[in-house]
């Protein structure tokens, strides 16, 4: 068996989940940071903006 | 203002555009002369036309005076710009009934082969990829460019960037869909399922898409507001990714220029890999990224309170485009892709439902505490049921993607049925919403011409969809258990052809619902038609908006 | 306010909106697609497999055209009863000359990856001209016109030159003789017919739409269909050795 694909394919395996624990974790962060809570509410209010 | 001139020259920009339009029509008319196939001097005459029309347009824009460079700002307050807005709309209401009437003809056709008339043109193989087009592409994409256009101005404030640009992404958009559907009439294919355009019609659409994003974007960098809104996001994240998978699955050598039929580079399992990632994301992107962008301004705006969480939605922007892509090889369980890409396909699809249900429940708290306005107002209740369509096919999706349950469900209706469930269910419903929503302030109406029609759409169309999809359950589950049933002696129990002959009753069942959905869209393109042609006025745009929360 | 910003680099900057987009969503497609094109050099150990005369692909055009992957898979899963009602399961070798593939994704009619020898020309030919008549229940289609049509391919050295290009192993030969060989296929007597199974190997010649007097896009169709899942001679066939 050819070997770059195997070894392509076990890091396909293995790496796609680190990616999303790291990503999702990165994620929730960013959207639970206390700093960011004024921000986020100021955005949601965008569409109800009169203009 | 009576002194001012009755006409003017054109502008640069407008020169610029008929020239590039002049070119069109003589490159296309040259490769008309020379091409090998009647379909394709067809198509190229639509775009020389279609060059021709582009040019006489521009000189009428000056000749009546049109302002060549409107105003960003009137009274300080932004001069949207929402012509482009307004056909699109219209655009989606045409081919929303179009491609629900040819799906009712496929779905008679299975029910009656009789149907097909021996007839090359309207014979079933020719009229589904015309089907799918028209809904996903035509009714859905319409739909698409109306209400992004619309949300990127009112949630950033600022006027549509470019004058002819929108104009051309919003008309150029509708060429190809006109070129894509009269191709597979004519028998002009890739044979890709969802991305049948040959070439010439991709290579169409990807102008078309580069101006979309910059119009899309150039719009953003102008706004008033420090935030991008998330439903920006979405739309933003939407056109991106269609863009790469459009040149990734399209990526072929035609045969010449003068022939309509080209090669994709990749073959077999790779190009199997390749159209699913394309296919699965189409539906994550186009028609549920896209559509979301929808839900997350319109439900809001709609129940006039904010969106339940804000954090919520980010959340659910980055899990939701991070996983999607993964999902694509659970279209290709127990096929010859390699198993590791089968697994990772599974694995993903079922992490996938996290994020949906995250958004279902964002979309659908974003009424606590209004749930009352579900009772008085209909277009409100259409919005939210379609959120409720979009969780039970999110649900069902993953449910779908294990191995196990594709062996059974794969190649039988169950598939139909559950794609069928979130197009009209959810994307139906939430255009439909949308719809509703968006003539009456484009118009400046006081509302819709009649609300109680509305009430009979959301009923009927609501009753043929559970027709619809719970026929197409019973199909696809007894066809995969009659596959896989054996007789006492180890005899494989029912031939082929037995299986297909106990789907007549559901096909015909299916039918019905289909065309209750179909007598659905009718009474909105009536009731959408009157309103724009005799709806009450609204004093003033702004007057008849609901007494909305003071900004800040 | 830097701070701030800091934070709100994926909101405040649609550059960076977009970059994220972009790094997200090619995680996924990298990781999957990227390998499977390191397969080649292990799904080269099934023999027979070669690509499509001048003829097959002319009707393979025509399949697409009608759009038959509508309603017809060609890929037979591992599992007992598809075994047993179709054949040996597709291995990935089988479809690594077919642009686009067509695996289908829905079997309204039976799956027609091992179609080949199946049925007789004469009973693919009545079939196609009205499916109820050899199959009652049959809800297909009829295509009469197919038997009425004569196969307008132009330039079909063109298109091996396109199918080359993007791999498919079409040597300069086969296509200087493609026009050749397409009429070739149809007619055993024809003076090129030693020549194109010399080019191809194992081929199927001979009218396959009961009218010698033309070239029908029949004849192109039923030629394809006739030669799906034909090509690999499983006798040689090491499944496991094939594992991916």
């Amino acid at each position: 068996m050819n070997s770059t694909y195997t070894l392509l394919a076990s890091i396909a395996q293995q790496v796609g989940i680190l990616f999303f624990m790291g990503i999702f974790i990165g994620v929730v962060a960013y959207a639970v940071w206390p700093k960011n809570r004024e921000k986020f509410s100021s955005a949601a209010e965008i569409p109800l903006k009169e203009d | 203002m009576s002194i001012q001139a009755r006409y003017r020259s054109m502008s640069a920009n407008e020169v610029a555009w008929a020239i590039a339009a002049a070119i069109l029509t003589l490159m296309t008319i040259f490769i008309a002369s020379k091409a090998t196939d009647a379909g394709y001097a067809f198509h190229m005459y639509v775009f020389a036309l279609a060059g021709v029309g582009a040019i006489i347009t521009l000189g009428k824009r000056a000749a009546a005076n049109v302002p060549a460079h409107p105003l960003q700002e009137i009274d300080g307050k932004p001069n949207y710009h929402m012509g482009p807005v307004k056909f699109a709309t219209i655009a989606a209401v045409f081919w929303g009934v179009a491609g629900f009437l040819v799906g009712l003809i496929i779905a008679l056709q299975l029910a009656y082969p009789a149907l097909n008339f021996d007839f090359a043109y309207i014979q079933f193989g020719r009229l589904r990829p015309l089907h799918t087009s028209a809904v996903i592409f035509a009714f859905g994409g319409n739909v698409l460019l109306a209400t992004s256009f619309y949300v990127v101005q009112r949630t950033c404030h600022a006027r549509l960037a470019g004058e002819i640009t929108p104009w051309f992404v919003v008309l150029g958009y509708n060429l190809f869909i006109v070129v894509a559907g009269t191709g597979y009439l004519l028998g002009i294919t890739q044979g890709k399922e969802y991305a049948e355009p040959e070439w010439y019609a991709d290579l169409w659409l990807t102008i078309v898409w580069v101006a979309y994003l910059l119009v899309f974007l150039v719009t953003i960098w102008k706004r008033k507001e420090p935030h991008i809104y998330v439903a920006n996001w979405f739309t933003l994240a939407f056109i991106v990714t269609i863009a790469v998978l459009h040149l990734g699955n399209n990526t072929t050598i035609p045969v010449s220029i003068f022939s309509p039929k080209s090669y994709i580079v990749w073959s077999g399992v790779q190009d199997a890999m390749f159209q699913w990632w394309y296919g699965h994301n189409a539906v994550g992107f186009f028609l549920t990224a896209g559509f979301l962008a929808i839900m997350y301004y319109f439900v809001p705006k709609r129940a006039n309170r904010p969106v339940y969480s804000y954090r919520l939605s980010i959340i659910h922007f980055w899990a939701l485009i991070f996983l999607y892509i993964w999902a694509g090889p659970h279209h290709l369980h127990y096929t010859a892709l390699p198993d590791w890409a089968q697994t990772l396909g599974m694995t993903f699809s079922i992490m996938l439902w996290m994020p949906s249900w995250g958004g279902m429940i964002n979309g659908l708290m974003t009424l606590s505490g209004a749930w009352d306005k579900l009772r008085t107002d209909p277009v409100l209740r259409m919005l939210v049921v379609s959120v409720a369509f979009y969780g039970m096919s999110t649900f069902e999706g993953p449910m779908m993607s294990i191995k196990a349950v594709n062996s059974l469900s794969h190649y039988t209706d169950w598939t139909i049925g559950h794609v069928h469930s979130g197009a009209l269910g959810w994307v139906g419903f939430v255009s439909f919403g949308a719809i509703y929503c968006l003539v009456p302030w484009l118009w400046n109406k006081k509302g819709l011409w009649s609300d109680k029609l509305v009430n009979w759409h959301f009923w009927i169309a609501t009753l043929g969809i559970v027709l619809y999809i719970s026929a197409m359950w019973v199909a696809g589950i007894m066809q995969g258990l009659m596959w896989r049933a054996y007789t006492s002696l180890g005899f494989l129990e029912y031939s082929f052809i037995e299986t297909v002959d106990a789907m007549h009753p559901f096909y015909v069942i299916r039918a019905l619902g289909g065309a209750l959905f179909v007598v659905g869209s009718l009474i909105m393109a009536y009731n959408i038609t009157m309103t724009i042609l005799s709806g009450e006025a609204a004093e003033g745009v702004e007057a008849s908006k609901p007494a909305l929360v003071p900004a800040e | 306010m830097s701070l701030w910003n800091k934070h709100a680099i994926f909101e405040k900057n649609s550059i960076i909106l977009i970059i994220g987009i972009i790094v997200m969503i090619s995680i996924g497609g990298l990781v999957e697609i990227a390998p499977l094109f390191y397969l080649k050099s292990t799904i080269e150990q099934v023999k027979g497999v070669r690509p499509y005369t001048p003829l097959e692909l002319a009707g393979r055009q025509i399949y697409i055209r009608e759009g038959c992957y509508n309603c017809h898979s060609q890929m037979i899963r591992p599992l007992r009863d598809e075994v047993e009602r179709y054949g040996h399961y597709s291995l990935a070798a089988e479809s690594m000359f077919d642009k686009p593939f067509q695996w289908g994704s829905k079997r309204t009619g039976p799956d027609l990856a091992r179609v080949g020898g199946k049925y007789s020309d004469e009973w693919q030919f009545q079939h196609l001209v009205n499916p109820r008549a050899v199959v009652p229940q049959s809800i297909m289609p009829g295509y009469p016109f197919l038997a009425k049509n004569e196969l307008d391919i132009p330039d079909i050295a063109g298109h091996l030159k396109s199918n080359r290009i993007g791999g498919v192993p079409y040597t300069d030969d086969m296509i200087a003789n493609a026009e050749k060989d397409l009429k070739a296929q149809l007619n055993p007597d024809d003076p090129n017919a030693a020549g194109l199974e010399k080019r191809y190997g194992k081929v199927q010649v001979r009218d396959f739409d009961g009218n010698a007097q033309k070239i029908s896009e029949a004849d192109a169709l039923i030629a394809y269909l006739q030669v799906l899942g034909t090509m690999v001679d499983f006798k040689g066939y090491d499944a496991k050795a094939n594992y991916r």
